[in-house]
């Protein structure tokens, strides 16, 4: 679509952006060699914990799946598209619930107590898995609920006519499909959890449950020891690729697809297994709702009330966010092409904080790096958004081209015509999704920031840790609040956006 | 008149030779085995596929090196032929202008157009409003505004039903007569082509061959269409 040389700055940008950072970060650990015990042991609890989280989230979503895929309740379809919420869920956000769920003071453990019980620590190891749970549980759920989708009507039609058993019915219909998609799941899952960052640096930390990335973190904030961060950077740099390629390995399905709502016909199910049915979404429900339900609870009655500081952050990441919107989608539409794609997910397979550790070291000789840190988050959001977007438009102007070049050749189109025409009212809809997920996405996130964001310089997903981090859990969920409604109502309101008229 | 000099076109180790000196302002119909190249050689003459050798003449002057939109010809492609996100209107209307503002002897003629095609008062409403009928007369609305002395058609007709069909084709047939227009029907009913095309192209084993009329063609056709047609398909 995009003019030639249009295109090809584009992918010089990105180019420079993804790689020139890599580079920096590789010559500062070249020479060094100062790898200890530590730093070992933050790889072994990366690949520890991406595991853990991919296994049991898979496991999890199975009988989830399962239920949705057969009950019929009102609301059914409502709850299959929350499923996809987690994804533009600012990750800080969902912890504080879960803290105020699991935590110390949490009704979980209050509980406990006044049974005469021990209670239990949310942060740690158990910590992450929760989170990564909460996060992914859902997507694992959209993924497999996709897989029972696809079994044939006509299979499932022969069963009840053959008067299959349950036990027959699972061994010879519906796990030949879970084989067939639970690898993908667990893949995708494996490759989100192993660059976390927010996660492992709110419920992580210590010896025993440092990830790389908080590892790098740690090294930069802390021990100023960058040629240390350099190294780790590397290691997560070798594992990203390592895990990008497993993932190319089980090419997956669509995992933003939508129109999951056909309703699957086992014919009538025995009333224990309604219950049961019934009873496991009710619990996925509670664990998914409620720590959501409690921050706003606690939360929106706070926000009138906050500080001044707090709403400068908050202006501070509505704008980042809109940039960062900006110039994803102008980057994204003229990288609708195959390589295009290709390159874009380059932004993927490379950790933000790794990407943001070698933007800085590339900018220390020149500027005081903190100086320029809100731009480098709106760059790394950016491109971090970008394999989204782009994945999301290209079949649409795949689809366009196919379908109408001829004809608008045949009418002698001119190229604005083309575009006013034909590819803006059709590329619309898909462009208000692209831009509501960049937005949504970039609003919560929390990575480069928190390597060099300071006060007068924070973003409110960084101010939010911070008062977690002191303690003042009102304000925090008065914060909280406010980072949700905004996050998702970016996204609504580009969603709306592009859905008008379409 | 229409003349195809040595016209040779390749595709994907595919090729096809069509050597047809004059067509006139008729009705054509242009059959075949499947995967013969009917449709490759109307997309060739439109201008959407480059010629291998050869050259194309319209009244005399060559038109070999044309684009599709500056060929005298207007093309109905087997689907996609509207926008869908466009109202009747507009997709007629994108026959003449792309501008937003339409001048009022444009929306005259667009009405008229539409009126002609049995789709008066329906301007407003998008294709997804419409039955199949209705949006095969659509696009059919545009090719008059296009006002193209050529005419080519790639089994437009093919996912309606017989009785909405042969109403096509008989609208089909009113307006070309009314033109003087020469139309390139493909199509793999002999009824159809019995039905509004005097003369028929055969297009078999790589060649096209000059026209003959359809029923003694159907009544004594080659080996290569006689398979294709089966026994019993000329029988009426």
């Amino acid at each position: 679509m995009a003019p030639r040389i249009v295109q090809i700055i584009a992918s010089v940008l990105i180019g420079t952006f993804v790689i020139l950072p890599l580079l920096a970060v590789w010559r500062q650990a070249e020479g060094t060699n100062s790898l200890g015990p530590a730093d070992w042991s933050a790889l072994r609890f990366t690949i520890l914990q991406a595991s853990l989280s991919a296994v049991l989230s898979c496991v999890l979503a199975v009988p989830l799946a399962r239920a949705l895929s057969r009950a019929r309740f009102f609301g059914r379809d409502l709850i299959i598209k929350l499923l996809g919420a987690p994804f533009i869920l600012p990750v800080i956000v969902a912890i504080l619930g879960l803290i105020a769920v699991f935590g110390h003071n949490g009704w979980i453990n209050l509980g406990l107590k006044s049974l005469g019980l021990g209670g239990f620590s949310i942060y740690g190891l158990h910590g992450i898995l929760l989170a990564h749970i909460f996060f992914n549980l859902p997507l694992a759920t959209r993924l497999i609920l996709l897989g029972w989708e696809t079994i044939p009507k006509e299979r499932l039609r022969l069963s009840q006519s053959l008067a299959f058993t349950p036990v027959s019915r699972f061994c010879l219909i519906e796990w030949p499909m879970l084989k067939t998609v639970i690898p993908s799941a667990l893949v995708v899952i494996f490759v989100i959890c192993l660059s976390s960052f927010t996660v492992a640096l709110a419920l992580g930390g210590g010896p025993k449950s440092t990830t790389l990335e908080l590892a790098i973190y740690q090294a930069f904030r802390f021990e100023f020891d960058f040629e240390k961060a350099a190294i780790l950077g590397l290691m997560q740099m070798c594992l990203s690729l390592a895990a990008a390629y497993l993932a190319l390995v089980f090419a997956l399905t669509d995992q933003l697809g939508i129109g999951l709502d056909r309703n699957i016909h086992f014919g009538s199910l025995p009333i224990w297994q309604n219950i049961v049915d019934g009873v496991v979404i009710m619990l996925a429900l509670m664990f998914l709702g409620l720590p959501l339900f409690l921050v706003l609870v606690n939360g929106l009655s706070s926000i009138a009330s906050l500080p001044l500081p707090i709403w400068m952050a908050a202006l501070r990441s509505v704008l980042i966010a809109l940039g960062a919107t900006a110039l994803c989608l102008l980057i994204a539409l003229s990288l609708l092409s195959r390589s295009g794609e290709v390159l874009a997910t380059l932004g993927i397979a490379v950790s933000p904080l790794v990407l943001g550790t070698g933007l800085f070291l590339m900018a220390r000789p020149f500027v005081n790096p903190f100086e320029i840190s809100l731009a480098v988050t709106l760059l790394v959001n950016t491109l971090m958004a970008l394999p989204f977007a782009v994945r999301i438009l290209r079949p649409e102007m795949i689809q366009i081209n196919a379908n109408f070049n001829r004809l608008s050749l045949a009418l002698g189109m001119s190229r604005l015509g083309w575009v006013r025409w034909v590819v803006w009212p059709r590329l619309r809809r898909p462009l208000g999704f692209a831009a509501g997920l960049t937005a949504a996405l970039s609003i919560g996130d929390l990575g480069v920031i928190a390597l060099f964001g300071d006060a007068e310089r924070a973003t409110l997903p960084l101010k939010l840790y911070q008062l977690m981090g002191s303690y003042r859990m009102e304000q925090a969920a008065g914060c909280a609040s406010l980072l949700l409604l905004l996050s998702f109502g970016f996204f609504w309101i580009f969603d709306m956006w592009g859905r008008r008229n379409a | 008149m229409l003349e195809m000099q040595n016209l040779l076109l390749h595709q994907d180790g595919f090729k096809l030779l069509a050597c047809v000196p004059y067509l006139g302002p008729k009705i054509y119909a242009v059959m075949g085995p499947s995967g013969a190249g009917k449709s490759t050689l109307l997309l060739a003459l439109a201008g959407f596929m480059p010629l291998e050798s050869g050259a194309l003449y319209w009244q005399g002057q060559e038109i070999t090196a044309c684009r599709p939109a500056e060929r005298p010809m207007a093309m109905l492609f087997q689907d996609n032929n509207l926008f869908p996100h466009l109202t009747a209107e507009r997709n007629v209307a994108l026959a003449v202008t792309q501008r937003k503002a339409v001048s009022l002897q444009t929306r005259k003629n667009i009405q008229t157009a539409l009126a002609r095609v049995g789709l008066g008062g329906l301007g407003s409403s998008k294709p997804g409003q419409l039955s199949g009928g209705q949006q095969s007369r659509v696009a059919l609305a545009r090719v008059l505004l296009q006002d193209k002395p050529i005419l080519l058609l790639d089994e437009p007709f093919n996912a309606l039903g017989p009785a909405l069909k042969n109403d096509m084709l008989d609208l089909l047939q009113s307006l070309a007569q009314e033109r003087q227009a020469l139309v390139l029907m493909v199509t793999h009913n002999p009824q159809d082509a019995l039905r509004i095309a005097q003369e028929t192209l055969v297009v078999s084993d790589g060649t096209v061959s000059p026209p003959m009329p359809t029923a003694q063609l159907l009544a004594e056709p080659p080996s290569a269409l006689a398979a294709y047609l089966g026994n019993n398909a000329t029988r009426r």
